[in-house]
């Protein structure tokens, strides 16, 4: 891939739970190309799975921060200020929702888990934005994640479908507001991908096969090509982009109804 | 059956760092081995990759030992 495109660049990536996260395919991608890296995670479990990975790309540099408490997140961006005094990119590749929520019906959602699903999905990148850009005096890149679930209907995605639709909005609010500042806001709507956070959405591998057979390239999108799309996104390949939501989904977001030739497929 | 037996306790062997005389019919993969739920969910992931098959949310929820694990995939494995 493209080396030096990110070097003498530093940022944070956020969201990393194991080698099958997108936020690996995109670090991976930053790594390679010369970019220095910051991780954080909540909570033990996902340290003992970050630090490995982070060290893998070359980096100690791994932080606590749980995104629903501000206290947590003004300790995380201290650290950064006090390590690296300045940052050129953020990756948020965070969500949650209750997963028995995200089955069934939406309709019956609930008012607690609502407000956790908009809280954690979608505010989390403005408070993320607001600290990040403080650190961006020459300005820099921010990236969230995405899916089609915020445009249309998608089975089961419900409350988060909602939440990324904000997501996606705020996006645009953001870029708005910090585009004077050089600093450009965009996001990746990624097709449907295995993950870990993946396993809690129901019939999630009636909905992989059907990306397959029904989108234009006939296949899923993996790590790497979202990680080779953020790569654009936060590098000066991408100066000229700000407020877009990107759709690296095999092009499955053009698609109005399923292919002739795709085969009909069992629930299962 | 004995193939199975050795691939799906390579798979717990690496992914949770554990003794292979320790992964044993009757062992918990939470209390005996060692594994947090995360663990969990990514050896039924890995169980899948390595097998070719699906592992449903009910069937995953009963699989708690290495034994559970071998009798579901050999059976799956079987009827495919």
């Amino acid at each position: 891939m493209a080396t030096g495109l990110m070097s003498g660049k530093r940022g944070l990536i956020m969201g990393l739970a194991n080698d099958k996260s997108i936020a690996w395919g995109i670090a991976c991608a930053l790594a390679e190309a010369g970019a220095e890296l910051a991780f954080s995670y909540q909570g033990e479990a996902l340290k003992k799975r970050v630090d490995p990975l982070a060290a893998q790309l070359g980096s100690d540099f791994v932080t606590e921060c749980d995104v629903s408490d501000e206290a947590s997140l003004d300790g995380l961006f201290a650290t950064l200020q006090e390590r690296w005094g300045k940052i050129d990119f953020a990756v948020h590749a965070i969500g949650f929702s209750d997963k028995n929520e995200l089955r069934g019906r939406y309709v019956d959602t609930s008012a607690e888990n609502f407000r956790t699903t908009m809280d954690i999905s979608v505010y989390s990148f403005t408070a993320v934005a607001q600290r990040a850009a403080a650190m961006m005096p020459d300005g820099g890149a921010l990236l969230t994640l995405t899916y089609y679930g915020a445009e249309r209907v998608m089975p089961h995605y419900n409350v988060m479908g909602v939440a990324k639709a904000a997501l996606e909005a705020s996006v645009r609010y953001l870029a708005e507001d910090l585009g004077k500042d050089g600093i450009r806001v965009n996001a990746i709507s990624a097709g449907p991908i295995k993950t870990l956070a993946a396993s809690g959405i129901g019939d999630f591998r009636y909905i992989m096969r059907w990306n397959e057979y029904n989108s234009p390239l006939r296949r899923n999108v993996s790590i790497d090509d979202v990680g080779g799309s953020a790569l654009y996104l936060l590098s000066d390949l991408g100066a000229g982009v700000t407020g877009e939501v990107h759709h690296v989904d095999a092009g499955y977001h053009i698609v109005g109804m399923k292919a002739v030739d795709a085969p009909d497929i069992a629930r299962g | 059956m004995s193939d199975v037996t050795a691939r799906v306790r390579k798979i717990v062997v690496e992914h949770l760092g554990v003794e292979e005389a320790n992964v044993v019919e009757s062992a918990s993969f939470i209390d005996d081995l060692g594994a947090d739920s995360l663990d969990t969910v990514e050896l039924v992931m890995a169980f899948e990759e390595e097998f070719g098959i699906e592992i449903p949310d009910d069937s995953a929820e009963n699989i708690q030992t290495f034994g559970d694990a071998v009798e579901f995939i050999a059976g799956a494995t079987a009827a495919s």
